[in-house]
């Protein structure tokens, strides 16, 4: 085992600070050791999105990243959204087009769709399957994920 | 799925980066954006005893003018390249080319010096540095030195630089005024490494082709510049006949291997069709 490192993070607005080994990917470290179990992990690899999280503002692989490097982060998790009894309104958008089947994407794809929302107009269907291309739905419910998406646009909900 | 145990560093400046690149020479690696390094850490296909995290080296962040020159420090994520106003007006050809690189979440990280010290045949931004006669600056705990990027790629990730050196910095010399530009790529889907693409950028005189630039991917172990290509269409009177003929040189000159995403002759074509789009875009949005 290498040497640990002291680490200090931000996430969801909460102060975290930790020892952490070198390896520990962020994606175990938000949910082995802060039990924030909402980012969920498919690959570990990068292709599927699963574990997408904003760090400082931007969309990353959580898989993709050592825990180590986040030291004086602030992170988002998709437990900054909306909580069961008050939606955010992508969430709210998922929830009313039918976004969601088993629900094992779409941590990953709230966290990619905040980000997206911010940087792009997506101002076409085109736009929005190119944005959600990085991120895998296995129930292939992806037709309903851009309707949500292409809701919130129109709402002018960001 | 999970790394192999690495001691880690965080370096604050390229001195200090080189002088542990020195110490622990080919036992340890850089770690910019990560995108590549840490599926194949994830994998364990690499086993480094060390990584070097150069992302709070902020000296290699920036986008900058230069007498002319477009100076990119080797830590910019490609999502900066793709949304710098520098970048868009004087080379809008690679702000394009980088909307074709994976995803937001992984533009977010990824480093434009990671992706050439990487080098993957399929990547974009090597056959970008090939297209603009960047300058590929690199730095050692021996010095500094300055890399023509047509003498960067030697292989399939496999570059000009030494174990205990990093890139810093690439120049782009500006583009002659009224320059065109096209960026074409074919992808099995959304954000996939290119099965083939092509870029090309065409300055005008009247209707006269004052000169012409040709880059293209997938078709060999590294991209290639088509010198030969770029000579037969300099001082021709633009024409859809001249472009065709470009295009059949381009055929005739490339040999691609087969692999599971596409036979040599598909790859060949391909190359073909998106040499005769470059070209034709080039021409259209010159001037």
């Amino acid at each position: 085992m290498s040497r640990a490192h002291a680490i200090t993070v931000r996430v969801n607005g909460t102060t975290y600070q930790r020892s952490v080994e070198p390896r520990l990917l962020l994606s175990d470290f938000l949910r082995y050791r802060l039990g924030l179990t909402g980012t969920h992990v498919g690959c570990e690899h990068g292709v599927c999105g699963a574990c997408t999280v904003l760090i400082d503002g931007h969309s990353a692989r959580a898989c993709l990243m050592f825990a180590v490097q986040a030291d004086g982060a602030q992170i988002e998790t998709v437990e900054s959204l909306g909580t069961v009894d008050n939606l955010s309104p992508l969430q709210e958008a998922f929830r009313e087009h039918h976004a969601l089947q088993c629900g094992f994407c779409t941590p990953g794809m709230l966290m990619t769709c905040v980000d997206l929302l911010r940087k792009y107009p997506l101002a076409s269907d085109d736009e929005i399957r190119a944005g959600l291309s990085g991120n895998l739905c296995r129930c292939t419910g992806y037709e309903h994920i851009v309707r949500a998406v292409r809701s919130v646009v129109a709402k002018g909900r960001r | 799925m999970k790394p192999p145990p690495f001691e880690y560093y965080r370096p604050g400046s390229v001195a200090e980066a080189v002088a542990l690149l020195a110490t622990h020479g080919d036992d340890a690696k850089l770690l910019a954006g990560g995108q590549s390094l840490v599926p194949l850490l994830n994998f364990r296909m690499l086993r480094p005893g060390v990584l070097v995290d150069i992302n709070r080296v902020a000296a290699l962040d920036f986008v900058a003018d230069h007498d002319g020159r477009l100076r990119i420090g080797a830590l910019t994520r490609h999502h900066t390249l793709e949304m710098s106003p520098l970048v868009r007006v004087r080379f809008p050809v690679l702000a394009a080319a980088m909307t074709h690189v994976a995803h937001l979440a992984i533009r977010n990280r990824g480093t434009l010096g990671g992706s050439l010290a990487h080098a993957d045949p399929a990547a974009e931004l090597p056959m970008l540095a090939l297209l603009l006669d960047a300058a590929i600056h690199t730095s050692s705990a021996r010095g500094a030195r300055i890399h023509a990027a047509g003498d960067f790629f030697l292989g399939p990730l496999t570059t000009a630089l030494a174990a205990d050196e990093m890139v810093t910095e690439v120049a782009l010399p500006a583009l002659p005024p009224n320059t065109g530009w096209g960026f074409e790529e074919v992808a099995l889907r959304d954000g996939d490494f290119a099965i083939a693409a092509a870029a090309a950028t065409m300055t005008p005189s009247g209707s006269t082709i004052t000169g012409a630039r040709l880059a293209v991917m997938g078709v060999d172990a590294t991209p290639l510049r088509l010198r030969g290509v770029e000579a037969a269409l300099a001082g021709q009177h633009f024409a859809p006949e001249l472009v065709a003929a470009a295009a059949q040189q381009v055929r005739d000159t490339v040999q691609p291997n087969s692999d599971l995403r596409g036979s040599a002759d598909y790859r060949r074509h391909l190359v073909a069709v998106l040499t005769e789009r470059v070209l034709t875009a080039a021409w259209s949005s010159a001037a």
